[in-house]
């Protein structure tokens, strides 16, 4: 087994976002396929960059998937074809020989392009801004084991809080929806004794968030569950309805 | 100078409540009055901001990534440590301040080291109030593990993503006042430069990462939470953008850097196979608990794992200390792996690892029980290696991981610049010479949430403040030589990359600067590193524009301060006639080749103070005084 492949790349450059933006085909060889994906780019840059051109920009920081800061599209999915795996995890030996791979930045109306591969992804901030935490503040709170959390409750919390915020689910989305992350935040807290006292107010004040910041609707097409890099669950959506259905049922308005 | 910790009088139970007694308060209605700026978004960052939010300034709050959750504490793994003995133990106060003192090797300061002992069943408390999903036993109380070196079960953990679920618990908390309209946030922005007026620190320049444009931002007082130089070796387990520049900024404007050369070596860490290797990956050393180091007896024993009978392998951490086995602290971990390694017993195709083997874990505890444990942290390796760590022992190797060295800060956590604050894993204060396991993220929630809130008080209290604007005078000359600093480095034109440098600097570090140092070998790095230095003023290649969204420029940036910091560690390695923790100079060990302690000469903090370009930083001893602990040779046999 050959330990180096060569590879077409074409990529997505876009000098800002204002340019309009075109494909870029660059051939790679003798690419290690032990290479990450990443690692695979920052290659063709150091090409890039002695040749003169202007290297190819792309946001990512931990490589080791957990900041949630890298992702791009890669043949047509987001974070490319591995499952529960991001960007950064991704490996060249997932590729063949001679394979070409299409590199897109993550694309949804309130996700601009900044340069090339790079998105500003400032909206899923917004929609935390709008409810996705517990009002604690510093120095109030009671001892530790006061709150008691059944495992399993404290489990499922997890699973939901482990979302990276990374856009994978808007972008893999029809209708770019950002349901999969509001819903995981809303699980998350939802699911915890502490969450519980502004669970159904969370969930209005985020949806309405979403709405207004241009994500579209859920259409149940589950692609976000498929392409999420931390394999959270659709079922979030579920409770997310549920907390929002509560929240107008409760609500006083 | 003198350096005056500013640590109060009194036992050392009675310090921290005597100093929160002493410290002015500002009254609620003129907290709105002061606006404070915090630099970086990690643990230390936003529990800052969050908190001094709540309290009522006015916070603008800067990171480098598109979102302050991305802040590199996200990748902590293992856990967090507290003294809350709710595992009923022989836990304490008093046990985690021994434990953090002797495993920094006694140099560190006791009444900081104390008060971080004390303050961590707080920040346990605050964790569970935000909804951080802790591991729960089955009656719903909280679940403890022992963690790297301890001997008792005082780490709190959510599965191997600790760092990422008190990130995101600190990071809405942020972003809570951040709707209520007391924190501006402003990401992708990297601070350029500190603004002095009249000695004190009121504001910093930064670059605006998407469009170049060059800021200024005044303050009453400027909080640094910029995080460790481990990236100055290249390869390390930090984040890509991961840097010490707003820090080295701050050392050229009067702040101490203290210990440059405590570098912590993680013993378990993903080995490098190639050299387009960006970064290397921890598995978390809560691995430790249930596998087993080995290596084979024999030098030069090639065969799989698999075939190496029992009685050819060497569990060389369980042989040489007895006590603690594989839970033996990091820097001693890290160097064994070396010295095996060194004995041609080293595995892989590099012969640069060592193995880590969880079958007799799995026939122990079954499959399921290890993979709830561990599950994620397996799939991490086997996605990054190719390999299953189920079937086959994982392959670690040690790799640079944490700088207990950093910006000095007295007992208020301010630098010896006046109004400059600097909290977490960029100042150097309670580490000593080695950290202990879970204890980066209890330090930087103890700075953020509970000390800074108070000290930060105390110094807006107690001092009056000019009116500062944005546009006066010291903020345009610090922009303008930021800009040209930008311009300097589009202009050289050469022919090798950034990263190409960088490369080289993190090579010459590691080799003679890194697990383990000698005279000799320092000395030689220092002439590498100022050639090195010298190529890149003439030789880097920058491409692209300071006006645009541009990495490469970021970066050249980094690696230029870089230049100049490896310097400064290789001076402060040199200082250092002994060994300590992380410092192993091979010229001082025991007879079983472990640190050898000078505490005659070296119990201080060296605290380097900058005194212009070209010229010799001069060394500022704190002399380190311990009247609650006996100092010991370190022993985990």
């Amino acid at each position: 087994m050959t330990k180096n492949i060569s590879v077409t790349l074409i990529v997505w450059r876009q000098a800002n976002s204002s340019d309009k933006g075109k494909f870029e085909t660059h051939q790679l060889t003798d690419i290690s396929k032990d290479m990450s994906f990443l690692e695979m780019l920052d290659v063709l840059n150091e090409e890039l960059t002695t040749k003169g051109a202007d290297p190819v920009a792309f946001d990512h920081d931990c490589r080791e998937g957990i900041c949630g800061m890298c992702g791009t599209v890669v043949n047509g999915r987001a974070h490319g074809p591995n499952k529960g795996t991001t960007l950064c995890q991704l490996h060249m030996r997932t590729f063949n020989d001679g394979e070409t791979i299409v590199v897109e930045p993550f694309r949804a109306r309130p996700f601009t392009v900044l340069k090339d591969l790079a998105v500003d992804r400032s909206s899923l901030d917004e929609i935390i801004m709008a409810g996705g935490y517990i009002s604690a503040n510093t120095g109030g709170a009671a001892d530790a084991n006061a709150i008691l959390v059944p495992q399993d409750a404290a489990d499922e919390a997890f699973e939901s809080a482990a979302c990276i915020g990374c856009g994978a689910c808007v972008a893999a989305c029809p209708n770019a929806s950002a349901m999969l992350f509001t819903a995981a935040k809303i699980s998350h807290l939802a699911l915890l004794p502490q969450g519980k006292p502004e669970s159904a107010k969370r969930a209005a004040s985020m949806v309405k968030k979403m709405d207004e910041l241009g994500f579209g609707n859920c259409g149940n097409e589950a692609e976000c569950e498929a392409e999420c890099p931390k394999e959270i669950s659709i079922t979030n959506i579920a409770r997310l309805n549920r907390e929002f259905f509560k929240s107008k049922f409760l609500s006083d308005e | 100078m003198h350096l005056d910790s500013k640590t109060p009088s009194g036992p050392l139970h009675e310090k921290w409540d005597k100093a929160r007694f002493d410290l002015k308060l500002v009254n609620p209605a003129n907290k709105r009055k002061f606006d404070i700026i915090v630099v970086g978004t990690g643990l230390a960052g936003a529990s800052a901001s969050a908190s001094l939010a709540e309290l009522g300034y006015n916070v603008k709050t800067f990171c480098i990534q598109d979102s302050p959750r991305r802040a590199h504490s996200i990748a902590a793994q293992g856990g967090i440590n507290a003294s809350k003995n709710y595992s009923n133990d022989g836990d304490s106060v008093r046990r985690l301040f021994y434990d953090t003192i002797k495993g920094g090797d006694f140099r560190a300061r006791e009444a900081n080291v104390f008060r971080l002992a004390q303050v961590s069943g707080s920040i346990i408390d605050q964790c569970v109030a935000q909804g951080v999903p802790f591991a729960r036993d089955y009656g719903g109380l909280l679940a403890n593990r022992s963690f790297g070196g301890a001997q008792v079960s005082r780490t709190f953990y959510a599965r191997g993503q600790t760092g990422q679920q008190l990130l995101i618990g600190a990071y809405s908390a942020l972003m809570r006042q951040v709707s209520a309209g007391k924190v501006e946030l402003l990401p992708r922005r990297e601070m350029l430069d500190l603004v002095m007026v009249k000695g004190r620190a009121r504001g910093i320049v930064t670059r605006n990462l998407v469009d170049g444009k060059i800021e200024s931002h005044s303050a009453h007082a400027v909080v640094l939470c910029t995080g460790g130089y481990g990236n100055l070796f290249f390869l390390s387990t930090n984040a890509m953008a991961s840097n010490v520049s707003a820090s080295y900024k701050c050392f050229k404007k009067g702040a101490f850097f203290a210990n440059p050369c405590f570098t912590q070596i993680h013993p378990t860490c993903i080995p490098v196979h190639g050299k387009y290797q960006s970064k290397l990956t921890l598995m978390s050393e809560s691995l430790r608990n249930d596998g087993r180091v080995w290596v084979p007896k024999n030098p030069g024993d090639s065969r799989p794992p698999s075939q190496i009978p029992e009685s050819e392998r060497d569990y060389y951490l369980e042989r040489r200390y007895p006590s603690f086995g594989n839970l033996v602290p990091r820097d001693v971990a890290s160097r064994n792996a070396k010295d095996q390694c060194g004995l041609d017993k080293g595995v892989g195709e590099t012969g640069f690892a060592v193995y880590l083997d969880f079958a007799n874990a799995i026939n122990r505890d079954g499959h399921a029980a290890i993979e709830k444990k561990y599950g994620n942290l397996f799939a991490m390796y086997d996605k990054i290696t190719g390999d299953n760590p189920y079937e086959n022992p994982m392959m670690i190797y040690p790799a640079v991981h944490y700088t207990m060295g950093g910006l000095w800060v007295d007992y208020n956590l301010m630098s010896t610049v006046d109004g400059l604050f600097v909290l977490g894993e960029a100042n150097f204060s309670d580490h000593g010479a080695n950290r202990l396991g879970a204890s980066a993220l209890m330090q930087g929630l103890a700075d953020g949430y509970f000390i800074i809130p108070y000290t930060m008080g105390g110094y807006l209290a107690e001092n009056s403040f000019d009116d500062v604007s944005a546009e006066q005078a010291e903020f345009s000359d610090a922009a303008k030589q930021a800009k040209e600093k930008i311009q300097k480095l589009l202009n050289v034109n050469g022919k090798r990359t950034v990263d190409d440098f960088h490369r080289e600097l993190g090579n010459v570090m590691w080799e003679n600067c890194g697990m383990s140092r000698k005279n000799s070998d320092l000395e030689k790095a220092l002439g590498q590193i100022s050639s090195l230095r010298e190529e890149f003023w003439q030789n880097v290649k920058t491409p692209g524009t300071g006006a645009e969204f541009n990495q490469s420029l970021e970066r050249a940036g980094r690696v230029a301060d870089f230049m100049e910091l490896g310097e400064l560690m290789v001076k402060d390695a040199l200082s250092r006639q002994e060994s300590c923790g992380c410092h192993f100079n091979e010229d001082f060990q025991t007879d079983d080749n472990e640190a050898l302690r000078n505490d005659k000469d070296f119990c201080f903090v060296s605290a380097w103070e900058y005194k212009g370009k070209d010229k010799e930083p001069e060394l500022n001893k704190e002399p380190l005084v311990f009247e609650n602990v006996e100092l010991t040779q370190r022993s985990y046999k």
